[in-house]
């Protein structure tokens, strides 16, 4: 079974003082590199030297215009890249700098030697993406620098998509959730019965085997009760988490408690699933709403002290 | 063959802060490394390898970042290696490190880790969304708290053990200039009073999210001629699975094992008598009598009464996290090379207000991942 | 006076664009851990140290190298140690811990399961994140520049590449890919990012592979024909792009230079592009009398984090008795860090 994951993030990076100069310098539309110890200036500026490691604090400004010195073509735009048409990736030798820098060139007849100019961002502030891309030089007049004030710090979304999927253990059992059913597998080495079933057994690294369906009940082993919310929590606090440790599986695992205070929950104490309606069923655990007590006595603490 | 003796030759760290918004990701790295070349009166070119590690590389959004920091941290032209064992991936970088100088392969080598946790979130990372797992975990905090709970009703403990070990570790970082959290007024009774975040677990229990880095330098025998330096006495790494049948959350049992290994290359018989100062890896307050169990410092379910009895305090007969330790300051990863790192700082002398008096062997201990990864040391001011 | 290290066996998953299982490679890695050990008749208990290479952002999930390590059932606990990288540098960890006289056995296991994302998106991400990354140059249109840099100054032509894949997919019958097709057929084919067409570029795989490694004096009991480890150098370049050589690869000449790889007759270059070969075989001197990647090499499979170690490994297999071989390993963005492994064969 495989399900999308997706994950994302907008990270905030602050830029020390050498990269800020820089991206200052590309909001006022200047472009700005570095002197390194050998002499050679490098566009974007490195704030450490690539040859001696040392701190590069002086910076010097080169043109708006220069050669591309090599250049990969990208006929179909992946998510994120600078341009959304096919473009040319290439290598750009800034006029006053000896080093190239990596940028995109918005040409169809893009060649090693060309000469280009870079095209601004509408907006600036963006770091290196205040250059939008370089397009063929055309004798234009370079742009005039503009106010903008120091920037210390660029935010950088980065987005991913997987596909994530589950064992042919862990997709039985959620197939068995789908029904109804509490499925677990028996290792063949030590005997134990896992659920959910593993890939691997963590103490032996076979496959379990064995199907073994499980009653929905069982008890608390140990708990904790969650007050803080915190980005991406999809269940609102407080709540109790619980180690249920069901009838006949010897691993616990977690899950919520609800149907008394929070306060009123024990290690040992006995639950029972409470399911959500058939219809709402998926190939999830989440077709356990939650857990609720039983009524029933404890389980003595020897009887569960070895699974804590 | 032998094992080559290797010894830390010095030690540098970050201000730890919640966000070091002045710097990058490499510069934070060098603020720790220029003070450990410093401490060690070396340049970049007399180390022969660097090591770096951290933490999921999610947090910062950077796919190995040690090859975008490798100018940065000094590797360019040179061995550059990258560890990542979950949270004890600091200690394991050292651990890493000082097999480059046992083995005879290099005579000095640079250890470096970091974490800069302020370009995401701390608990959006740890907290990720998994499809087919139900989402009912609520970072680190709400994973250690059922196991903490487990350790109290095991122990018998009384609940105050864990603000006890909060009041203790909090005043320690109030001495050490670059703790994130120096709270000299910190009182039992404040930290009882905090919210609770996962019961049993309370605010003022609980590590902060810190961006900061460590750095380590070490050498060989030839290299610490003249000089004062930490000798490493021993060091042990174990691991064992996440979750298994009956396993022992409370008391791991490779924490036990490596412990065991430790103190057996150290020549350690009875570590309480011996060890004179202790840097584990406490991000929740309970942690402490928990490792001490663990580590043999007591046998188990006595840990918590060397805390109560105030023997882990600065003064007492084995202080354990001068520094103020990870709840002070929490870096991710580089928290486990601040207990090492720390651990050597106590040997050498050079602790200044949180100095050890008369210190000469101490132990940097890190933890990772579920309780599964273990890594530690032993340092002497003496060769082994 | 050092400890000599010895390979002894060596098993890899079948290379395929995707797998069914996991990306905690659970499922790749439990029959051929099984089969490496049983290769030499040893236990796991019988290893001393066990050390990984994989990487989070291939699974998209933080820690998934920990839910890896149930293939091994690590209970009683292991001495373990993992490193975010090419498992080729997991076996450079083991290979100085067995020198450290702490242990004398090592499992040295790499995984990878590219097919759940996009893996040359993701590969954007090993850039610089402040003045490169916030543009995600993918993986191929980085190696796209390196290559017309070596075309526009004559190191190599689109033939040379061409004949590189050739020989690569007619390599090896068990390889992801196996054809026999000649370079005339190749350069027929369309570009896929101009100067690169597909076949220049490596397949994106699933897979894993184990090394076992023992000392030396101890090889000879386990296995009828060990390799030893010569020497392992590696050096990184700059993390600025363009600050770097990217066409004559002076870590890999460093490293190989360090390892005193002379007279080598057999070599497996981790090279995931066709051009990167002739590179490498440039800068390490390799002449014609030298077989390069008889495996098939990245070309015919190229399992992410593993593919290095697959490379000591099918280098291992392979030489023979008095023979000279060398085993590269790259990580980073276009050739940025190189690994060079030198063995032998009595």
């Amino acid at each position: 079974m495989s399900a999308p994951l997706d994950i994302g993030f907008d990270y905030t990076r602050s830029l020390g003082p050498t990269l800020s100069r820089f991206v200052t310098g590309l909001a006022q539309r200047r472009i700005l590199g570095a002197r390194g110890a050998d002499g050679r200036v490098h566009v974007p500026p490195p704030e450490y030297d690539p040859v001696t490691s040392e701190p590069l604090t002086e910076l010097v400004e080169v043109a708006q215009t220069g050669t591309v010195t090599s250049w990969c073509w990208q006929p179909e735009p992946l998510a994120g890249q600078p341009l959304q048409q096919p473009f040319a990736w290439a290598f750009v030798l800034l006029d006053g700098a000896d080093t190239p820098m990596l940028h995109a060139v918005d040409a169809d007849d893009v060649h090693t030697g060309m000469r280009v100019r870079v095209r601004w961002a509408a907006e600036g502030g963006n770091g290196i993406r205040d250059i939008e891309c370089f397009a063929p030089e055309t004798g234009q007049t370079d742009v005039e620098p503009r106010e903008a004030d120091d920037i210390t710090m660029i935010t950088t979304p980065v987005r991913l998509k997987y596909m994530h999927s589950a064992s042919p253990e862990e997709s039985l059992y959620l197939r068995g959730l789908a029904e109804g059913k509490l499925l677990g597998q028996r290792c063949p080495a030590c005997g134990k019965v896992y659920i959910p079933p593993r890939g691997a057994c963590p103490t032996d690294g076979v496959p379990t085997e064995d199907e073994i369906e499980l009653p929905d009940r069982g008890i608390v082993t140990t708990f904790c009760i969650v007050n803080v919310p915190f980005l991406g929590q999809r269940i609102k606090p407080p709540y109790v988490a619980a180690y249920i440790l069901l009838d006949g599986a010897d691993i616990a695992f977690l899950h919520l408690v609800l149907g008394c205070e929070a306060e009123e929950v024990r290690m040992g104490m006995r639950v029972e699933a409470a399911w959500k309606p058939r219809a709402e069923w998926g190939t999830t655990l989440e077709n356990i709403d939650h857990f609720r007590p039983t009524g029933e006595p404890d389980a003595p603490y020897d009887s569960y002290a070895g699974h804590l | 063959m032998a094992k080559q003796v290797a010894a830390v030759l010095g030690v540098g760290q970050t201000h730890h802060r919640s966000k070091r918004l002045d710097v990058t990701i490499g510069g934070l790295c060098r603020e720790a490394i220029d003070r450990a070349l410093d401490d060690a009166q070396l340049t970049f070119d007399d180390i022969d390898a660097v090591v770096l590690g951290k933490a999921p590389d999610l947090f910062e959004g950077v796919m190995m970042p040690e090859l975008m920091l490798a100018d940065a941290i000094g590797a360019t032209g040179k061995p550059l290696l990258r560890v990542h064992t979950a949270g004890s991936v600091g200690g394991s970088t050292a651990n890493v490190a000082a097999s480059l100088v046992h083995s005879g392969e290099h005579s000095r080598v640079l250890a470096v880790a970091f974490e800069k946790q302020s370009e995401s979130n701390a608990m959006w990372a740890l907290s990720i969304g998994i499809p087919f797992h139900m989402p009912v975990g609520a970072g680190a905090g709400g994973y250690f708290a059922p196991h903490v709970r487990s350790y109290i009703r095991r122990s018998g403990a009384p609940t105050h053990i864990g603000a006890l070990v909060a009041v203790k570790d909090r005043r320690n970082g109030a001495k050490n200039q670059y703790a994130h959290l120096k709270q000299a007024d910190i009182t039992l009774e404040s930290v009882q009073a905090s919210n609770m975040l996962w019961d049993p677990i309370r605010y003022d229990e609980t590590c902060p999210s810190s961006d900061g880095a460590c750095a380590i330098v070490l050498g060989d025998e030839n290299a610490a001629k003249g000089r004062t330096a930490a000798w490493i006495h021993a060091t042990a790494m174990r691991t064992e699975p996440t979750t298994f049948a009956g396993r022992d959350q409370v008391n791991p049992q490779a924490g036990k094992d490596a412990a065991a290994a430790l103190w057996r290359e150290a020549g350690i018989t009875d570590p309480l008598s011996q060890v004179d100062a202790a840097e584990i890896y406490v991000p929740f307050s309970w942690f402490e009598p928990m490792w001490l169990e663990n580590l043999g410092f007591t046998d188990e379910g006595q840990g918590w009464k060397l805390t109560e009895a105030g023997e882990t305090e600065l003064g007492g007969r084995l202080p354990i996290n001068p520094s103020g330790g990870v709840l002070s300051s929490n870096p991710i990863g580089a928290s486990g090379m601040l207990r090492f790192g720390e651990a050597a700082m106590q040997v050498m002398g050079r602790a200044g207000e949180h100095q050890v008096d008369g210190a000469r062997i101490a132990v940097g201990h890190a933890y990772g991942g579920g309780s599964q990864y273990f890594s530690m040391w032993v340092v002497g001011a003496e060769k082994p | 006076m050092s400890t000599d290290v010895s390979i002894v066996s060596f098993a890899q998953a079948p290379n395929v664009r995707a797998t069914h299982g996991t990306t905690n490679g659970v499922e790749m890695l439990v029959p051929i851990m099984k089969a490496a050990l049983d290769q030499v008749g040893l236990s796991k208990k019988d290893i001393g140290f066990w050390c990984s290479g994989s990487s989070d952002y291939l699974a998209g999930r933080a820690f998934s190298f920990i839910a890896a390590v149930d293939a091994i059932g690590a209970f009683p606990p292991i001495h373990e140690s993992h490193v975010e990288a090419d498992a080729a540098w997991a076996l450079y960890e083991a290979w100085v811990k067995i020198r450290t006289g702490e242990v004398d056995t090592a499992l040295v296991y790499g995984f990878g399961k590219s097919s759940a994302g996009q893996l040359r998106r993701v590969l954007a991400l090993q850039l610089d994140p402040y003045t490169v990354g916030p543009l995600w140059p993918d993986a191929v249109s980085v190696a796209g520049l390196q290559a017309r840099l070596g075309l526009d100054g004559g190191l190599w032509t689109e033939r040379d590449m061409a004949e590189v894949a050739a020989r690569s997919r007619g390599a090896n019958p068990d390889a992801q890919i196996h054809e026999q097709v000649t370079a005339d057929e190749l350069l027929g084919r369309p570009y896929f990012a101009n100067p690169l067409r597909k076949h220049d570029c490596a397949p994106v795989t699933d897979g894993a592979a184990v090394v076992v490694l023992a000392r030396s004096d101890k090889a000879k009991d386990l296995s009828d024909r060990p390799t030893r480890i010569a020497c392992i150098q590696h050096r990184i370049e700059s993390a600025h792009l363009g600050a770097r050589d990217l066409t004559t690869s002076p870590s890999t000449v460093a490293a190989a230079k360090a390892a005193n790889a002379d007279g080598v007759t057999l070599a497996e270059l981790h090279a995931p592009f066709t051009h990167q070969e002739i590179l490498l075989r440039q800068a390490l001197g390799l002449g014609d009398e030298v077989v390069v990647n008889p495996s098939g090499g990245p070309l015919a499979g190229n399992p992410m984090f593993a593919a290095g170690l697959a490379r000591i490994g099918e280098a291992a297999t392979r030489i023979k008795p008095g023979e000279r071989a060398l085993a590269h390993a790259t990580s980073g963005p276009a050739l940025q860090q190189n690994l060079v492994c030198v063995l032998e064969a009595d």
